[in-house]
């Protein structure tokens, strides 16, 4: 089995307000195709590790290779790239850009990564739009749909550049239980349809059991 | 779709979404650069209007007679081998008339000088104006009318009545308007002129002369150069100042040394007679500069508030931008170019603003005694003022924009993200 994420011994700690060793001795791997969730008390560290494995905090001491590459000495423009090129995260939160219109918000990753026209990219926005099932709203702005749609553009924009791996952090944790359901159906079927790479934290255990994984946490440690 | 044309399309979307506080930053700018426009076009303006006014009636060289006491003293030439010191207390300038010597041959040789647009002699007496009881002293200057006008606009002075009367009637005076409003005393009236011997001549009044400056108008009046030789009981080679214009202005200095090496006589250049006037002017210009740039500095500040609230507000975008992909200097790019466009059309707001206002005041009547030939305020058109105004406005917003935008090229999309 090839690893699309791999970490050797991560160890984070914070300095403010004491000294606090947050993540210890981590080292996991996510394989192509996988559908892995992270499981763990509040507070144990799974946001940490997660922004980590997103590239976007590199502040840590270990190794991390996202498709065998090193990502510790990569500039921060490169990580930039890697993140736009093969990294959908998407948050607990409905993270939009709230002026633009849905469609520009599931565009502009691709539009950074400049690999196609902006008419391609525009028709491949509609189709990832339309797979979840929100491309009636794809003229709105994002400050006027609801949250649940907001989750689902959201996970529309993680898929626009064709990413190795999609990063979830609670991904349902604001929604209520039938938008929460209906979100998670939804990356499942991303993964036995597309065979796209996943990485969920969660809290729910209904939602984990049907995950192909479960990476167990608690006190920074993976179990 | 190039960086930029990504760059630029973002800073569109988030300007138009906060169009209220883009256009208050771009008003600040709208009004700096204006302001900027509006100071220098007039400042400017007034500067060349007193400029031309005393350029107009300044002669680049006048020449006249020495009264300075003679430098090499006759001791000097006895003893000039000797080692001793001489010195001699109490020099006194020995009595010298008025009139410059050989003056008709240095008059001719200045004129056909290619340097020398033209020269004028003028003969200056010293007399009593008489009219009824009333005796007032003053300056009769004999000039030749018709190189007057040419040379040094004199027909702007003449404010009622007619210049060329003098020449065409030898006993006519173009009497100081001052003199002429003390005595009574009109256009077409006769004045009795008294001379310092006590000969005494009854002119016509031709004209009435106007410099705008009262201590002049007072007591200089104008007649003929032979009508002032006349009253003078002198020849008509008495020429006691000779007034010089030059093609070039810049060339006053030098002529004016040149030609008191040549003759024995004194030259003055302008630059020298009008030292104090250009002091004047340079202030005036420093004041003007003085207060655009603090202008446009509180426009920066403006700039620089708003950008910082607008990152500010979009803390969560930035976050957003960045763990999708976008580099620390796409962002940073995106706020300096947010900056550049509100400075932008500030700028050009500021120019059409400058410009409206200065063709206001070009129009808006401004007549006072003292300047006879301006009827509306001075306005310099010139475009630099323009062209500086557009670059001080995008270098000024550029770097209002920088800093803040330096910030949010720093931003740590985990903090922020972290802090929902
Ligand atoms: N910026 C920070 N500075 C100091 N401590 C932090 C910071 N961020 C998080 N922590 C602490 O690190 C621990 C792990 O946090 P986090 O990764 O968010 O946990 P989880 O996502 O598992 O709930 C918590 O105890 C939290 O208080
Ligand atoms: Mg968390």
């Amino acid at each position: 089995m090839e690893a699309i994420l791999e970490t050797k011994n991560i160890n984070k700690y914070f300095m403010q307000p004491v000294k606090f060793h947050v993540l210890k001795d981590i080292s996991i791997a996510i394989n192509r195709g996988e559908f892995v969730s992270i499981m763990g008390k509040s507070g144990c560290g799974k946001s940490t590790l997660l922004y980590i494995l997103s590239t976007m905090d590199t502040a840590y001491e270990g190794e991390l290779y996202i498709e065998g590459e090193l990502m510790s000495t990569k500039t921060r423009n490169d990580l930039a790239r890697i993140r736009n090129e093969k990294i959908g995260f998407v948050f607990q939160f409905h993270y939009l850009l709230p002026e633009f219109t849905v469609l520009k918000n599931v565009m502009l990753p691709a539009l950074k990564l400049g690999r196609e026209s902006e008419a391609v990219i525009k028709a491949k926005a509609m189709n990832k739009l339309a797979i979840l099932g929100v491309e009636e709203q794809a003229h709105k702005k994002a400050s006027r749909i609801s949250g649940g749609q907001k989750q689902r553009v959201s996970i529309a924009r993680a898929l626009i550049n064709d990413p190795k791996i999609i990063m979830g952090d609670e991904p349902t944790g604001n929604l209520d239980s039938k938008n929460s359901e209906n979100v998670f159906n939804i990356l499942r079927d991303l993964s036995d349809q597309f065979g796209l790479s996943l990485l969920v934290v969660t809290h729910d255990t209904e939602f984990a059991k049907k995950t192909d994984r479960i990476i167990e946490m608690g006190d920074g440690m993976v179990f | 779709m190039s960086r930029f044309k990504l760059i630029l399309d973002i800073s569109k979307t988030h300007l138009v979404s906060k169009f209220k506080q883009t256009a208050v930053a771009a008003l600040g700018v709208t009004f700096g650069i204006g302001a900027y426009i509006i100071m220098m076009s007039f400042m400017t303006g007034l500067n060349g209007l007193l400029d031309g006014l005393v350029l107009n009636r300044t002669p680049h060289v006048q020449v006249y007679n020495k009264t300075d006491p003679t430098v090499v003293q006759p001791i000097h030439r006895y003893r000039a081998d000797s080692s001793d010191a001489h010195y001699i207390h109490s020099i006194k300038p020995k009595v010298r008339l008025e009139r410059i010597h050989n003056a008709i041959p240095i008059l001719a040789e200045l004129k056909q000088q290619d340097k020398v647009m033209g020269a004028t002699p003028q003969a200056t007496c010293k007399v009593f104006y008489l009219a009824g009881s009333n005796k007032l002293n003053g300056i009769v200057n004999g000039i030749e009318v018709d190189e007057e006008i040419r040379l040094f606009n004199f027909k702007d002075y003449i404010v009622e009545g007619d210049v060329t009367g003098i020449k065409r009637r030898k006993n006519s005076i173009l009497l100081g308007a001052g003199i002429a409003k003390k005595l009574s005393l009109q256009v077409g009236d006769r004045v009795q002129v008294m001379s310092t011997s006590g000969a005494t001549f009854s002119l016509i009044i031709a004209g009435l002369y106007q410099s705008g400056l009262a201590e002049v108008d007072d007591v200089q009046s104008f007649v003929d150069l032979k009508m002032a030789q006349q009253i003078l009981g002198a020849g008509s080679n008495y020429i006691s100042r000779i007034h010089v214009k030059l093609e070039d202005i810049e060339e006053a200095v030098p002529m004016s040394k040149t030609i008191k090496d040549l003759y024995d006589v004194e030259a003055l250049d302008i630059k020298t007679a009008n030292a104090q006037f250009d002091t004047g002017s340079d202030i005036r210009t420093m004041i003007s500069y003085a207060v655009s740039i603090t202008l446009l500095i509180v426009a920066g500040f403006g700039i620089y508030n708003i950008l910082n609230m607008f990152i500010y507000e979009k803390m969560n975008d930035i976050a957003i931008l960045k763990a999708t992909g976008f580099t620390g200097s796409d962002v940073k790019w995106i706020f300096i170019t947010q900056a550049m466009f509100i400075g932008l059309i500030g700028g050009a707001l500021g120019i059409v603003l400058g410009y409206g206002v200065s063709v206001l005041i070009d129009n808006t009547p401004f007549e006072t005694e003292a300047l006879p030939t301006v009827t509306t305020f001075p306005i310099n058109y010139d475009p630099a003022f323009y062209i500086m105004g557009v670059v001080f406005a995008v270098v000024s917003t550029f770097m209002a924009g920088y800093l803040p935008a330096r910030k949010a090229q720093k931003i740590d999309p985990v903090e922020i993200i972290r802090g929902q």
